[in-house]
């Protein structure tokens, strides 16, 4: 153990080892996958996401949604995710190959979000969750995110898009800004509940 | 009576000739360890300043995101102080802020010592500290501004990456470059550590920012990337640098050698193996493989052997000289860091198998885990180490045993209510989200998409112990207050360790002569402890003293 060119190929080796293993591989099977169509007439899937849904994807990165959220349901003996009703299958890798980067998160402080988009396809919905998430759940201890709306004086008619949600002044009207709008139509657009058996 | 730099650490090194290998003497020992602690002064002080002033930062980050938990409407008016922002913001500045530069300063004069060689052109290296600070303040701040990536460990933006990458690149360098000029024969089990370190870190690094971050692996490979990563820097980066230093002060303190040369062989080999493979124990359950899942846990597993191996050595080397722990702030630290190591390795073999991962994977249990890593352990390593070097390279005294007192008291009931908190929710949340009888919708509304799956488990719905989202989410909020009061508590720990630092670093107040010990009325610490000792040389193995 004097000897320095020993000791650096012990660690070279070590290290070398698990490479091969832990990234070269899984990359190697894994880094290639793309999307499945069920049958020549059907669309391939997972969808790919449009411009907004992918600009809505950078406002959950940005905003750490995945500190809490998960983007995975476990399968095999793990049966509480299905049972909760997050998703009917367990998700494959398939699921993922539009993402870039995967965001499975490590947290379920918040319930998972991969098929959110099944689960609730209400924009409204949404809306309010995201400017106050007591309003559609009570007990949240999700943060509110007030500033992704913006609040205005009424000029003329009101805003089609504004929100019905309580302690906003009268003359004003509460209407959610660009980044809240992208985000809303990425977590729509999240839906893995296709079937990937064929 | 103020003492010079050199006087002063003349003083420290006081030797039991007893120690001594036959070619040295005394003085020839005292010179070289002063003129090696003359060289290492700056870039290691403005490692541990810096690093130190990134800890307070972290804390103050962690306390709002630990408030918001239980207390949503804090602060949340602004974007940039949103719970998603000031997490990672918390996780990156402790882990490349604090952790890093302490640890690479501690690196530095370990690996000089231990080679018996003076630091060569140091100025280099306090540019390195300076590239590294500029780079985790770019990085923080690009995070608060809503660039991170929500790539847990590697949320900085590539140029704030960049920044650290060039100065790590100096580090090692400079490292390798004094490990070859090195005037011992004998490599010092901390050297081997420090070595790997050094060396695993660049390759972690660029691996996963080329890989994962500029996105030559796509799909769920780049999780098996992030997780071989997201492990190893804590296995790989921290643990090393933690043991490393556990290796050298134990013996420094007590003054006695390692208990065991083979056992320290057998750790260190066995980690290096183990250790790479453990990463992917995280996806347990998820999108990927199972044989990569199986070879995780097999790795997590089999590192009961380095910890174990380590944990013994460790014990039989301090067990005569616990009595020691009532004076030195040091040993204290040390020794609270090194039990840590212990607990949290088994704990996480044990988190690996499949019966443990399937209710406390993402809980808070997890976070539990990593706070007893990164703080219990390492950061606890890291104030013992300061605690010993910082006088050596200021020729100061600490100014107070009443302050260090209470940072020690404040960071470990602290720690200790943090893991033992979160731990008892995260088990309480992880039974509950595997109670899964109440489909979801019936929380969040209701769909027409879902009425099929909600009927199919409409059997469950009845069933005892069935358990509600919002009701988990109710359950876990006292636990997640325990954890700001635990915060609270470490945090003003943090801003003690910085007063002592600070007055230390301006040389204000009185001047203290001798060591600061938290006994130092007592007769028994001179005999017991407080001056340097050669020990780091394991009898049984070659030849001589170590500096």
């Amino acid at each position: 153990m004097n000897y320095g060119p020993t000791l650096f190929i012990g660690v070279f080796l070590a290290f070398a080892s698990a490479w091969l293993g832990m990234i070269f591989l899984p990359a190697h099977h894994l880094g290639h996958l793309k999307p499945v169509a069920a049958d020549t007439t059907s669309p391939a899937l997972p969808k790919p996401y449009s411009g907004l849904e992918l600009r809505g994807r950078k406002v959950y990165q940005a905003d750490g949604c995945v500190y809490c959220h998960s983007q995975q349901i476990r399968g095999g003996e793990y049966n509480a995710d299905l049972n909760r009703g997050w998703g009917p299958r367990r998700t494959v890798p398939q699921d993922y190959v539009n993402d870039d980067p995967v965001l499975l998160g490590t947290m379920r402080t918040g319930p998972d979000l991969v098929n959110i988009g099944a689960r609730q396809p209400s924009d409204t919905w949404h809306y309010k969750h995201l400017y106050q998430p007591q309003l559609t759940s009570p007990g949240s201890i999700m943060p509110p995110h007030p500033f992704l709306f913006e609040k205005r004086k009424i000029v003329g008619q009101p805003s089609p898009d504004a929100l019905d949600v309580p302690g906003i002044e009268k003359g004003y009207e509460l209407v959610p800004g660009d980044d809240a709008k992208a985000l809303v139509a990425y977590l729509k657009s999240l839906d893995r509940t296709y079937d990937v058996t064929k | 009576m103020s003492l010079t730099a050199e006087e002063t650490s003349h003083a420290h090194d006081r030797l039991d000739p007893k120690s001594f290998g036959e070619q040295h003497n005394e003085s020839e020992l005292l010179g070289m360890r002063s003129k090696i602690d003359e060289s290492c002064r700056w870039p290691c002080l403005v490692f541990f300043a810096t690093g130190t002033a990134w800890l307070v930062v972290g804390s103050l980050l962690a306390m709002m995101a630990s408030i918001k938990l239980h207390s949503p409407e804090f602060l949340a008016q602004h974007a940039w102080l949103t719970f998603g922002r000031v997490r990672p913001a918390h996780l990156d500045t402790v882990v490349f802020g604090w952790a890093s530069l302490t640890g690479i300063g501690t690196s530095l004069w370990l690996m000089c010592r231990l080679c018996r060689t003076p630091l060569r052109y140091p100025s280099m290296l306090v540019m390195a500290a300076v590239i590294w600070n500029i780079g985790t303040l770019a990085g923080t701040i690009a995070v608060l501004a809503g660039e991170s990536n929500s790539i847990e460990y590697l949320e900085f933006p590539y140029y704030a990456t960049f920044m650290l990458f060039i100065a790590f690149a100096i580090v090692a360098v400079w490292a390798i470059f004094t490990f070859g000029q090195r005037q011992e024969g004998h490599v010092y089990v901390s050297q081997w550590y420090l070595f790997g370190a050094l060396f695993w870190f660049p390759w972690l690094y660029a691996t996963v920012q080329l890989l994962e971050i500029a996105g030559l692996v796509k799909g769920v490979a780049q999780e098996s990337v992030h997780w071989w990563f997201g492990h190893n820097v804590l296995g790989l980066w921290f643990t090393p640098i933690g043991i490393a230093t556990i290796y050298y002060l134990i013996p420094k303190v007590i003054g006695r050698p390692i208990y065991s040369y083979y056992l320290s062989i057998l750790g260190f080999w066995s980690l290096a193996l183990f250790y790479n493979w453990a990463g992917a124990h995280h996806l347990i359950g998820g999108p990927v493989p199972q044989w990569l899942v199986t070879c995780s846990i097999v790795g997590s597993v089999m590192m009961i052997i380095p910890v174990t191996t380590t944990a013994i050595n460790h014990h039989m080397t301090a067990r005569k000289h616990l009595e020691l722990l009532r004076y030195s702030p040091t040993l204290r630290f040390i020794v609270f860091g090194a039990m840590s190591y212990t607990i949290v390795s088994f704990q996480g073999s044990a988190m690996s198998i499949k019966a443990f991962n399937e209710p406390f994977h993402f809980t808070h249990h997890t976070i539990a885990h990593a706070h007893l890593g990164l703080y219990a352990f390492y950061s606890m390593v890291m104030f013992g180490a300061m605690y010993y070097i910082v006088p050596r390279l200021t020729g100061r005294e600490w100014a107070s045993s009443k302050l260090i007192r209470l940072h020690f008291w404040m960071v470990s009931i602290g720690i200790t209510l943090y893991f033992v908190g979160l731990t008892l929710g995260g088990i309480i949340q992880g039974f509950e989200l595997n109670q899964a009888s109440v489909p979801y919708n019936e929380v969040v509304g209701q769909h027409g998409l879902w009425n099929g799956t909600k009927l199919f488990f409409e059997g469950f719905k009845e069933q005892n112990g069935a358990v509600k989202f919002m009701a988990i989410v109710h359950d876990s909020i006292p636990w997640l207050l325990s954890r700001s009061v635990a915060g609270t508590m470490m945090t003003i720990g943090h801003l003690a360790f910085g007063t002592l630092l600070l007055i230390n670093l301006t040389g204000w107040g009185r001047r203290r002569v001798g060591p600061t010990l938290f006994r130092a009325d007592d007769e028994r610490y001179h005999a017991a402890m407080g001056e340097e000792q050669d020990w780091t040389v394991p009898p049984q193995d070659e030849q001589g003293a170590h500096i």
